[in-house]
């Protein structure tokens, strides 16, 4: 009976220690979907993202690379894109106004004035419009 | 039934203390996740200083040694009483110890810290410039604090500091006969500065903006100094054990994992320099009654419309090295009454605290984050923390680390 109780107690004080753990780390949430090539919400755009430089530092300001195509793979030309984002667990949204800066062609767009002042994670939204067409998509990134 | 309950939570209780004995003894209490924080907010981390391409004698070693010798230059006052280092004392951490420093008059701020302040994007506690030279070339023309104006520091430059400017800059202007003047002075100032054609307040603008220069080229050679957590984290890094100075103690080490964990401090107080040199709305207290300091929310338009800016004449940067300004959010919102962290190093032996040394000491600091008021004007990013006496008395320990 006393070894139950113990391991009892034990098992107690260790969920007890996790869900504090749990707390002050403010985890990913579970499932959080990190791919950098995504479907936007609607499914009009087929959209990579990747950093100019991918050396790049946390709380730098950088560019971002930001590829569009459609379902089929035909690069969206033309396209207008608007920048958002920010911290979930932080309450708070990006700390620069990214702006999409040149469309290099073949699909390809800059986005320049990017920069995450924090570790953890980022949501990163790209609101893209092209041929009359609106669609979006929310990517996640996670500073270190 | 209550005996054996009692039994088995403390064999239970026992066997927890124990395990975190040995995995303390064995770990000097910090975990890799931990460790790797730690690592993050020391020295070892400080990336080498950024260029600043607005400043072309950013680096030069002569404009420094000028930088210095105006950044102790009482004669850069109205009164003949004022330099930088007045309120930034190299003995004191280049700070003065007072809640508002006192130039010709008293300011409505604290002085900052200058170890480490070139790596920071914007200047101020509001963040209304957005260079260091042009950050030091306002106090000048400040009503309360050097009281001189842009033609008086040009003249005295010519008067006093003629050969090294040269060397510099290049030929100086003929400013004889050109009374105080300045956009930004009093009546009188402002309608001499208006009387003045447009070449000579070009002329005095550009003596101006390389006295602030120069001043750069000196605060870019003041780095920040090591610490104790330093020397802790580069011991605990290399897999050595901790020895004098560096040994921190138990208390400072759970000081540590507060300040990181519990106490949230590092979502704010982050990197090398222990700031995210962003602007935070903290429900700090006003000096003023009404409200008439908004913090990093006033100071957007100021930065944007300032000539002495990245993107204005006097800057040698082109525009696509001036990222920060041109990306700058502008979101009015969220920074009302926004005000930038400072860097923590050496905070232990600097109060009052606050951009206008609102809180007096350390623990009154952390009670203040530890009870979380709500903001007397936007809204404050602080959570109650439900810190224990134990758990504040640790965190006070570790900030006397740094």
């Amino acid at each position: 009976m006393k070894k139950i109780l113990a391991v009892f107690g034990l098992l107690v004080l260790a969920v007890v220690a996790f869900v504090v753990y749990k707390m002050y780390l403010q985890p990913l949430p579970e499932g959080l979907d990190l791919a950098t090539t995504r479907t936007t919400a609607a499914g009009h755009f087929e959209v990579s993202i990747a950093p100019e430089d991918p050396d790049y530092q946390r709380n730098t300001l950088h560019a971002w690379i930001a590829t569009i195509t459609t379902p089929d793979g035909t690069p969206v030309e033309g396209a207008g894109i608007a920048i958002d984002g920010g911290m979930p667990q932080h309450g708070h949204g990006l700390p620069t106004s990214p702006q999409m800066t040149e469309d290099l062609g073949d699909g390809r767009y800059r986005i320049e004035g990017v920069r995450f002042h924090m570790r953890g994670w980022w949501e990163f939204k790209l609101a893209i419009t092209a041929d009359g067409v609106s669609d979006n998509i929310t990517f996640n990134l996670v500073m270190k | 039934m209550m005996k054996p309950l009692a039994l088995g939570a403390v064999t239970g209780l026992a066997v927890i203390a124990a395990a975190l004995g040995y995995f303390y003894s064995q770990n000097n209490g910090l975990t890799e996740a931990e460790l790797e924080t730690a690592r993050t907010l020391s020295l070892a981390s400080l990336p080498p200083l950024p260029a600043d391409p607005s400043n072309a004698v950013a680096d030069n070693p002569a404009a420094a040694s000028l930088g210095e010798a105006l950044f102790n230059e009482v004669g850069l006052s109205a009164n003949g009483e004022v330099a930088c280092a007045t309120c930034h004392l190299e003995s004191r951490q280049f700070q003065d110890d007072l809640p508002l420093s006192q130039g010709v008059g008293t300011t409505g701020r604290r002085a900052m810290p200058l170890r480490g302040a070139a790596y920071a994007t914007w200047l101020f506690w509001d963040g209304r410039k957005d260079s260091l030279w042009s950050q030091a070339i306002g106090p000048m023309e400040s009503a309360v604090e050097h009281g001189f104006t842009r033609s008086q520091v040009a003249a005295y430059i010519a008067a006093h500091y003629a050969e090294p400017y040269k060397a510099l800059f290049g030929p100086l202007p003929d400013l004889a006969g050109i009374p105080a003047a300045s956009p930004l002075g009093n009546d009188a100032q402002q309608a001499a500065w208006a009387a003045l054609d447009a070449d000579q307040q070009d002329a005095i603008n550009r003596v101006f903006s390389n006295a602030g220069k120069a001043i750069e080229a000196f605060e870019r050679t003041l780095m920040p100094l090591e610490n104790r957590f330093d020397r802790f984290v580069a011991a605990r890094v290399a897999g050595e054990t901790p020895t004098g100075d560096a040994a921190l103690t138990p208390q400072e080490i759970a000081g540590f994992q507060i300040f990181a964990g519990k106490g949230q401090c590092t979502n704010c107080h982050n990197g090398p320099r222990l700031t995210d040199e962003f602007f935070h709305n903290t429900g700090i207290a006003s000096p003023q009654d009404p409200v008439t300091d908004h913090g990093r929310a006033s100071a957007i338009a100021q930065v944007e419309s300032d000539e002495f800016n990245c993107l204005g004449p006097y800057s040698d940067a082109s525009p696509e090295q001036c990222g920060q300004l041109r990306f700058m959010s502008r979101d009015l919102h969220l920074f009302e009454r926004a005000y930038k962290p400072p860097s923590l190093r050496g905070v232990a032996d600097r109060p009052p605290y606050m951009h206008a040394g609102q809180i007096a000491t350390l623990p009154l600091v952390i009670e203040h984050y530890n009870r979380a008021s709500p903001a007397i004007s936007g809204h404050s990013e602080l959570t109650s923390l439900g810190l224990s006496t134990d758990e504040k008395a640790a965190l006070l320990a570790f900030l006397q680390t740094l």
